[in-house]
């Protein structure tokens, strides 16, 4: 079963088209990678399924629903959740309240409640600390709750972006190159992490990645763009042999020699 | 000096008898050397030391309370001063409240306004226009001004009048961002003013540049509230009111809202946190508070008029939350009080002192340097050099700090509920 559906997708920038007329379905519970050269339009896609640009044609639907024309807090409500390339945590907040915010669809507390403290309010933001450190312990960052966000190293802020995309309980989770940055260890690390959180919480991951080692041991499904079209996709043992695809990474004389 | 600094830390019985002692010191020299400009300060200053012991927070509001309700009117309420001083001190409650609204939009929720004094000019004009006969041109029923009874429920219409247009004025400035956000709300700031202005026809609603004169001065059972030592109650009772709202949102789901949209939009609302709504729900709350003491200010001028309202206020608003730390309500409160009581107080004693001095002839300024003058440019000295060694304000913003243990007691059962997870096989680096 697909829970995720683009059809035609295209969006331009001025006279560059950055995608341009993706298709793509993604099946319910997989591991689904992107990838392609820099520029390839990647970030685009993801940008375009939520909502932080709206796509001049085509259409994304998840499940039954149609995402075109909703804002990105509209998208999130619908259940995906994402990570950015150039990280976007709350800087100056604590690594808990990052967290939290990533709770605050769930929670009730409106102007009134918040002025005179009621009780709902009061057990209500208990609930959300609560919840946000266990979700702290989860990606093992625990012990840095009360440290501003932005003093974390490199890895664990990227672990503390996806801690905060868990919090909004997602059905289908968007990492933008998730191993960015990272060592072997910790980028093997990664793997096993996003391995064990599709188990835990029964989610579809969706991962635009360079790291071919990584892509082609976790995911069940590669798609592979290309100056903003998409020129392949299969399972990672097709894509490695793909003529197209090892031109459009080393160019066409890799692949028909001189 | 350090070392005595470390035997205090953590002693909170000395830190109270210091304390005591501090208040009773400054009490008396109050008490016995009238007018004395330094003396008032001193004794304002034992708030900032009490902000800084350890004290449990609800002693030290207790306090704070004894110190602000009776301390301090009642030693200054033997001499010539006395009426100076409660102006003084209920202009900077004015101020503070003011500024700590200010401090929710551009502190907390990163919008920079360069007109807020807009709200604080609806809340008086609100109040004006219906306390004088004003009211009578254009009213067609009731009979005006009303009666100083009314203050009261004028102070929750100044309230919700001033939110009202914070949302108004909202809808299409937060179109823009950043420093066009800044020019934008310079420009409505400004148009409110000359709309208050102008409005004396057609139909004469504000009286233009004549202003509102004699508006009724606020009343209960009878009494009335004319000087400041009186008004000085009813500040600091919406002062209190606007301290535990502020402190309320700060660390609520609302304000940390604000926070997420000051410091990601893009990561804010991929979070599901409704940009639009947020945005203007900071302007709402913070004009809020200016439009109350928006009302008060013109029960306690007892005249209204658009020269109050320049963008100069609105620059010293927005100075008083940069130089007591953005974000920082204990910081906002600092600053609020320190650009007030330098402007009313200290410059204005300092430019007398001189005046003095030349006078007897002790010292002659050129006319390019007199003292007067010399006002303006001491006050944006000192403001550079606040700028230059304390960046993050006087008392930077602080964070939260979350309880571990309890909240590893309450998160076990997250994991029943939704997941098995062993946390210590964890993602690790
Ligand atoms: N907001 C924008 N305005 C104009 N051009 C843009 C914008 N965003 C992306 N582009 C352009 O669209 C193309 C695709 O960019 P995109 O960021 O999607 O690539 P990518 O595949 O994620 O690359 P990388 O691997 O380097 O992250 C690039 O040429 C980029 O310059
Ligand atoms: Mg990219």
């Amino acid at each position: 079963m697909s829970i995720l559906t683009v059809s035609n997708l295209t969006k331009q920038f001025g006279g560059l088209v950055a995608v341009n007329s993706v298709d793509m379905t993604v099946e319910k519970g997989s591991i689904t990678a992107v990838i392609g050269p820099n520029g390839a339009g990647k970030t685009t896609f993801f940008n375009l399924i939520t909502g932080v640009y709206q796509p001049d044609k085509g259409n994304v639907q998840l499940g039954s629903t149609s995402l075109v024309g909703l804002k990105p807090h509209e998208i999130s409500r619908h259940g995906i959740a994402r990570t950015f390339q150039n990280i976007r945590l709350f800087s100056n907040i604590t690594v808990l309240e990052n967290v939290m915010v990533g709770l605050h669809k769930q929670l009730q507390a409106g102007i009134v409640g918040t002025l005179f403290q009621t009780k709902r309010v009061r057990e209500e933001e208990k609930q959300a600390q609560e919840e946000a450190y266990h979700w702290l312990e989860y990606v093992g960052l625990a012990q840095h709750l009360n440290e501003d966000a932005q003093n974390l190293s490199y890895g664990a802020q990227r672990r503390l972006e996806i801690a905060r995309a868990l919090a909004t309980k997602p059905k289908l989770l968007l990492l933008d190159e998730p191993a960015a940055g990272m060592n072997p260890r910790e980028t093997r690390e990664l793997t096993e992490f996003i391995h064990r959180m599709r188990e835990d919480l029964d989610m579809t991951i969706v991962l635009i990645e360079h790291d071919m080692k990584l892509v082609m041991e976790i995911s069940e499904q590669i798609f592979v763009l290309d100056h903003g079209e998409k020129i392949a996709e299969g399972k990672p043992a097709e894509i490695r042999n793909n003529v197209k695809v090892i031109e459009a990474y080393l160019g066409k004389s890799a692949v028909t020699p001189a | 000096m350090q070392k005595l600094t470390n035997k205090l830390k953590g002693n909170k019985l000395a830190q109270i008898i210091l304390l005591v002692l501090y208040v009773v010191v400054t009490s008396l020299s109050l008490y016995l050397a009238q007018a004395s400009v330094t003396a008032f300060l001193l004794m304002l200053f034992s708030l900032l030391l009490l902000y800084y012991t350890e004290l449990p927070v609800r002693l030290k509001w207790l306090i704070a309370g004894v110190v602000l309700i009776g301390v301090i009117p009642f030693v200054s309420s033997t001499g010539p001063g006395y009426q100076s001083y409660m102006e003084v001190a209920t202009v900077v409650g004015i101020y503070v409240a003011m500024a700590l609204g200010l401090n929710i939009v551009v502190g907390l929720a990163g919008l920079l306004d360069l007109g807020f004094v807009a709200f604080f000019a609806i809340g008086s004009y609100t109040y004006g226009i219906f306390a004088t006969g004003q009211a009578a041109n254009f009213m067609p029923f009731g009979s005006f001004p009303l009666s100083g009874n009314s203050f009261w429920i004028f102070i929750l219409i100044g309230c919700f009048a001033a939110a009202l247009f914070g949302v108004l004025l909202g809808i299409p400035v937060l179109r823009v961002k950043g420093d066009y956000l800044a020019i934008v709300t310079l420009g409505f700031g400004e148009i409110i003013r000359i709309v208050f202005n102008n409005l004396d026809k057609p139909v004469n609603i504000t009286n233009g540049a004549m202003g509102l004169a004699s508006v009724q001065p606020p009343e209960i059972f009878g009494y009335q509230f004319v000087y400041p030592n009186q008004f000085y109650y009813i500040v600091l009772g919406i002062l209190l009111l606007v301290i535990l709202a502020v402190r309320r949102f700060e660390f609520s789901k609302i304000g940390r809202s604000w926070k997420a949209v000051r410091e990601n939009e893009i990561a804010a609302q991929s979070m599901g946190i409704h940009l639009v709504r947020t945005k203007l729900l900071a302007f709402a709350i913070g004009a809020s508070f200016s439009g109350m003491m928006g009302v008060v200010f013109a029960a306690k001028q007892t005249f209204v008029d658009p020269t109050s309202f320049t963008l100069l206020e609105s620059i010293t608003i927005l100075v008083m939350v940069i130089l007591g730390g953005m974000g920082s309500v204990p910081g906002v409160i600092l600053g609020a009080a320190v650009i007030t009581i330098l402007n009313l107080q200290v410059l204005t004693e300092v430019t007398n002192y001189l005046n003095q001095l030349s006078l007897d002839g002790v010292i002659s300024f050129p006319e390019a340097l007199s003292p007067a003058k010399m006002q303006r440019f001491i006050f944006g000295a000192i403001l550079i050099v606040f700028a230059i060694y304390r960046p993050q304000g006087l008392i930077p913003a602080k964070n939260p700090v979350f309880d571990e243990e309890s909240l590893k007691e309450g998160s076990k059962k997250h994991k029943k509920e939704q997941i098995a997870v062993e946390p210590d096989k964890g993602f690790q680096a």
